[in-house]
């Protein structure tokens, strides 16, 4: 039901971890809902200079963390910001309708990391 | 690879005994069991054996037991025909919230048409105590619907106690036994069984194909209408490789029972010990002794179930999950639920069903892969012992919880 792209990246997950002096974390879902996914943004120069997952959930919601950390690495903030979760699910070469709810997440917390990071820097 | 099953609860392979009856009456013997001619005899005697068979396993008479399409066939017929065939003397059910769909979604159907539910909790170990039973009873009280085994975490309730009070009490008990006939003795004489479902396909037999036993007497309707087959009870030319096939699987299941319960017994337990010594903050889920012999179900903290299942899978492990992403919908099993498991225990949990084909090799091989799997997706986890679980963390798509 998976494509080969999510098993490949559910199999092999880029940039899993925690950053230690991140400046910018997003966390979204909850274990109510089955899935939950935390984002740690190192940026510099509005440019995120790296990123890490860690992910509580299924195939989909841990395929859909990787790629969203790969699809925003390198990448200035104003960019990262138009990644939706579409354009990951897209990148990923679509995912079932069914997992929808798993894979809106990993834009979502990429996008409170990023608030997350300019809420802290206008201190 | 060499590939590994762990989902018998889902479905067995069919024996092969009983795959090659069935060809022969596929192909040979295809008569109408209801034609008078030769080929028509012969099936017709077939059907009969086969009903035989079965009515053995269960300690029943062959009249008191009727073919139907499945275990969900069965558990519809039962709820719905006695409902119906009853509705003058009451219009209340009593049944209980671990129950299979078949059952839980006729009961929601039977509730549009007028009748009163009533569903059961259980305790931590899914067990159904007899006390709630008695306290649930009213003078409308026309059926009492009990699982036998849970197919999730192999609770086996208090079948006999259930059975004697609504014998005394003059209300019909009917039990879903679709997972534990082929792995339990029962005797629907001795447990005070009036009505029980099962199923071709959790028994070595074919797919959709089941019975339902039904206790001379009671007074049920047919939810089906057509010609006079199954005693007008179940119309429709019957499935006659099916229903041969099952009667076969009925026969091993006769013969072997023993020695598949001490079999599974004995690799259920070394799973679930080394699963124990081997893999730290697990819960085993389900009574610990009174379960179905080959039932292993733990919830794994910090990590969800449907990625556990792909990981092995791709160790040619195949197994199930109650996490809500195997379900299909956001929550995660009912029976969980009901047990006091908290949604993330729930989402963590990995159900392994043994069957006759499984071996010692099987379960030393699982137990040297589950850990590593289980090591490296809790590495990936943000949960974990410390974590203080965010009950409301912005989830775009879970406002409704
Ligand atoms: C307890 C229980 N009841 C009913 C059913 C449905 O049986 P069938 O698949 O034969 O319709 C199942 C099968 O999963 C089951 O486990
Ligand atoms: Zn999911």
């Amino acid at each position: 039901m998976y494509t080969e792209k999510v098993m490949d990246h559910f199999t092999n997950p880029r940039n899993v971890g925690e950053i230690e002096n991140a400046n910018g974390v997003g966390e979204v879902g909850n274990a109510k809902c089955g899935d939950i996914m935390r984002i740690y943004l190192d940026v510099q120069d509005d440019i995120i200079k790296d990123v890490k997952f860690k992910t509580f959930g299924c195939g989909a919601a841990i395929a859909t963390s990787s790629m969203v950390t790969e699809l925003v690495m390198g990448k200035t903030l104003d960019e990262a910001l138009k990644i939706s979760n579409d354009a990951v699910a897209e990148a990923l070469d679509g995912l079932p309708p069914a997992k929808m709810h798993c894979s809106n997440l990993a834009a979502d917390a990429l996008h409170e990391a990023i608030k997350d990071y300019i809420s802290k820097k206008g201190k | 690879m060499e590939r590994i099953y762990f989902d018998h609860s889902a479905t067995t392979p069919v024996d092969r005994e009983v795959a090659k009856v069935m060809l022969e009456y596929m192909t040979e013997k295809f008569g109408n069991p209801s034609s008078v001619h030769s080929f028509g005899r012969e099936t017709r005697k077939a059907v009969e054996e086969a009903r035989n068979s079965v009515a053995t396993l269960l300690g029943a008479a062959a009249n008191e037991i009727f073919f139907t399409s499945g275990g969900t066939e069965s558990d519809n017929l039962a709820l719905k025909g006695i409902a119906f065939a009853n509705r003058k003397k009451g219009n209340h059910i009593i049944t209980t919230a671990i129950e299979h769909h078949a059952i839980l979604h006729a009961c929601e159907y039977l509730e549009k048409q007028g009748f009163t539910v009533t569903y059961l909790p259980v305790d931590e170990n899914a067990m159904v105590n007899v006390e709630d039973v008695k306290n649930a009873i009213t003078d409308k009280t026309i059926l009492i619907s009990v699982m036998f085994a849970n197919n999730e975490v192999g609770t086996i309730q208090p079948i006999k106690e259930i059975g004697q009070l609504a014998k005394e009490k003059k209300i019909y008990f009917h039990t879903d036994a679709v997972q534990a006939v082929g792995n339990c003795h029962i005797d629907v004489n001795e447990l005070n069984i009036d009505v029980l479902s099962l199923s071709g396909h959790k028994i070595y037999g074919p797919k959709g194909i089941g019975a339902i036993y039904i206790r001379k007497g009671v007074k049920i309707e047919s939810t089906q209408h057509g010609g006079s087959q199954e005693r007008k009870l179940r119309p429709g030319t019957e499935n006659v490789p099916g229903i041969v096939g099952l009667g076969k699987a009925a026969e091993l299941a006769r013969i072997e029972l023993d020695q598949r319960i001490s079999h599974l017994t004995n690799l259920r337990d070394k799973l679930i010990k080394g699963i124990q010594e081997k893999i730290p903050d697990i819960k085993l889920n389900g009574h610990k002794e009174i379960r179905l012999p080959g039932n292993v179900n733990i919830s794994f903290f910090y990590v969800e179930g449907e990625s556990l299942l792909l990981n092995l899978d791709l160790k040619g492990i195949a197994a199930s999950s109650g996490s809500a992403c195997t379900s299909g919908s956001l929550d995660p099993s009912h029976v969980l639920l009901a047990m006091g498991l908290t949604h993330e225990v729930a989402h963590g949990s990995l159900r392994l069903s043994l069957g006759r084909g499984n071996t010692e090799a099987d379960i030393n091989y699982c137990l040297e892969v589950l850990p590593q799997i289980l090591e490296r997706l809790r590495s990936m986890s943000p949960l974990n012992a410390n974590s203080k679980l965010a009950a409301n963390n912005p989830c775009s798509q879970c406002d409704h919880h």
